[in-house]
């Protein structure tokens, strides 16, 4: 590392550090603990872009920097808190596996990322393209987040965490996709988050929990469960 | 071999056995001040040692021959690690002998007996602390060996001399990795030096002791010794903690009689902060059940290996 220039350290260290936040997010129990690892996430993602602008002289990266933080570190943290208020889910049910073993296997992830990235990065010419696999393995992490939770809550917290992690694969690969592009990226997001938060209301109205894996059970099969038990008792 | 070299390594080794007390007193008196309690004596485990010198030993009818040899083993395992660590200087003749590796084996060598000492005599005490001491053991041994593997990465040696050497005279710079592994390496260090998220000192409760039910059976000069390699062990991870992480002040190199000489209070300004670091920690944190041992050690094992990852990938 000797000789790098400071400002690609610093966005080195970002980049180390966004790979913490996701396994940090990988062990989190409470839920709104998960929000704020999200909300750090976003303010990381944000002096990554910042710096980043900086060192290339991109202006349209300043701009989308300070999307970053008003979408990713104040507005949705901020809709995910009231929520969570709302909904009064605090803790998410054991985790389908426990700790250690996910951590292991997010381990095993990373790995498998960073082998996937390295011909992306020899193809890429930016200052960042070592932060490439970095980059994968958060998005491959948050998919492995939302596979092992249950609850929508914190799975929506893991596709969030996805989409940054999308959005620093594009910064370290190209210098960030066109703008129009981001925007798109983020009034989707936002949408999504909306929509979400009705659905939440409406997964909890019908089952009583924002458990997931009541959807998986159809409600038809339980219900003719229901009259054959009742026929046989009739019997 | 230059005289300077004789005299880093019995300057080194003469510091190690003569201080580590008196760091142990340090952490002992720092932790009292910050739970608002009346401080020891910094003295104290001197006076402790030196009261248990003049005691006679009283040992079990049943006890066999690893039981009486296996404090001056695991007190010569933590000396000889003294001799390899570069506290002071990196010019150690001892170093020629035992690499980092060694060193992890060579603490290993001393667990594996003061285990068998407790195994020994056959109590339920005994056999538990040895159970507890082996699973946080096996453990703590893969983290601290990525620890090391990282620094041998970076510096191409797994001569920890040479590791010191090549990181004090590195320009300045972010290494993720490292921080990564110091992170790490603080948690291996305290759950191998049974402090607090793992083990209490300061406690002598017995369904959560691990380095007390250990050494419960030893009394007199046996217990002063295993007491002192317990000041020696705790000296010797601060000490691969400089080594690694903090490796400035040390003489390195061509450097002589005066740089060597600076390097004393060099170690003792580290050793200072680090030890009141130390009691902060204890202060701040719970004492964890035992069972959730094995996720902190996870932790440690989890960090160490991202530090290497990162190395690999960001080359740094």
């Amino acid at each position: 590392m000797t000789g790098t220039p400071w400002d690609l350290q610093m966005l080195n260290l970002c980049a180390s550090l966004l790979l913490l936040l996701s396994f940090a997010m990988l062990a989190q129990r409470r839920i709104v603990a998960l929000v704020n690892l999200l909300a750090l996430q976003g303010s990381l993602l944000f002096v990554a872009t910042v710096l980043l602008a900086w060192r290339t002289g991109e202006h349209h990266l300043y701009l989308s920097a300070f999307l970053t933080l008003a979408l990713k570190v104040v507005f949705l943290p901020w809709l995910l808190h009231r929520l969570i208020r709302r909904l009064e889910v605090y803790w998410d049910t054991e985790p389908l596996l426990n700790i250690p073993g996910t951590m292991l296997i997010g381990l095993l992830v990373v790995v498998f990322a960073f082998g996937l990235a390295q011909p992306i990065a020899a193809l890429a010419n930016t200052a960042t393209r070592n932060a490439i696999g970095i980059a994968v393995a958060v998005v491959l992490l948050s998919f492995v987040t939302m596979i092992t939770r249950r609850k929508a809550m914190s799975q929506v917290v893991g596709f969030l965490s996805m989409e940054n992690g999308l959005f620093f694969g594009a910064m370290s690969a190209t210098y960030g996709m066109p703008m129009i592009v981001e925007f798109g990226v983020a009034l989707d997001v936002l949408v999504a988050v909306l929509v979400l938060g009705i659905f939440f209301f409406q997964i909890r109205e019908q089952f009583d929990s924002l458990d997931l894996h009541h959807l998986e059970s159809l409600r038809e099969t339980a219900a003719a469960a229901d009259s054959a038990s009742r026929r046989l008792e009739e019997h | 071999m230059k005289p300077i070299e004789i005299v880093t390594q019995a300057l080194e080794l003469i510091a190690a056995l003569a201080a580590a007390p008196l760091f142990l007193g340090w952490v002992n008196r720092c932790r009292a001040w910050l739970q608002n309690r009346r401080a020891p004596s910094l003295w104290l485990p001197y006076r402790g040692i030196r009261k248990l010198f003049h005691k006679d030993a009283v040992i079990a009818e049943n006890a066999s021959a690893v039981f009486r040899a296996a404090p001056y083993i695991v007190f010569g395992a933590m000396v000889v690690a003294a001799g390899i660590i570069p506290s002071m200087g990196t010019r150690l003749p001892f170093t020629a002998a035992a690499d980092a590796i060694a060193l992890v084996g060579l603490l290993a060598v001393a667990r594996v007996f003061l285990s068998l000492a407790a195994m020994d005599i056959g109590t339920a005490f005994g056999t538990l602390g040895a159970r507890r001491e082996m699973m946080v053991g096996f453990l703590a041994e893969p983290a601290l060996l990525m620890v090391i593997f990282v620094a041998s990465l970076i510096s191409a040696t797994t001569a920890l001399p040479a590791i010191t050497e090549n990181l004090a005279t590195q320009a300045l710079g972010l290494y993720p990795s490292l921080a990564f592994t110091a992170v790490a390496f603080t948690l291996v260090m305290l759950a191998e030096n049974a402090r607090i998220p793992i083990d209490n000192p300061a406690t002598h409760l017995e369904l959560t002791m691990i380095h007390e039910a250990l050494v419960l059976e030893y009394s007199a000069r046996h217990l002063a010794l295993m007491e002192w390699a317990a000041a020696l062990k705790l000296f010797n991870y601060a000490c691969i903690g400089f080594a690694l992480f903090l490796p400035w002040g040390v003489s390195t190199g061509s450097g002589g009689p005066l740089a060597l000489a600076a390097s004393i209070p060099v170690l003792a300004v580290k050793l200072t902060v680090a030890g009141a670091a130390l009691a902060l920690i204890e202060t701040l944190s719970a004492k964890l059940r035992v069972f959730r041992a094995p996720e902190f050690l996870a932790t440690a094992f989890l960090f160490a290996v991202l530090g290497l990852l990162v190395h690999l990938l960001l080359g740094g």
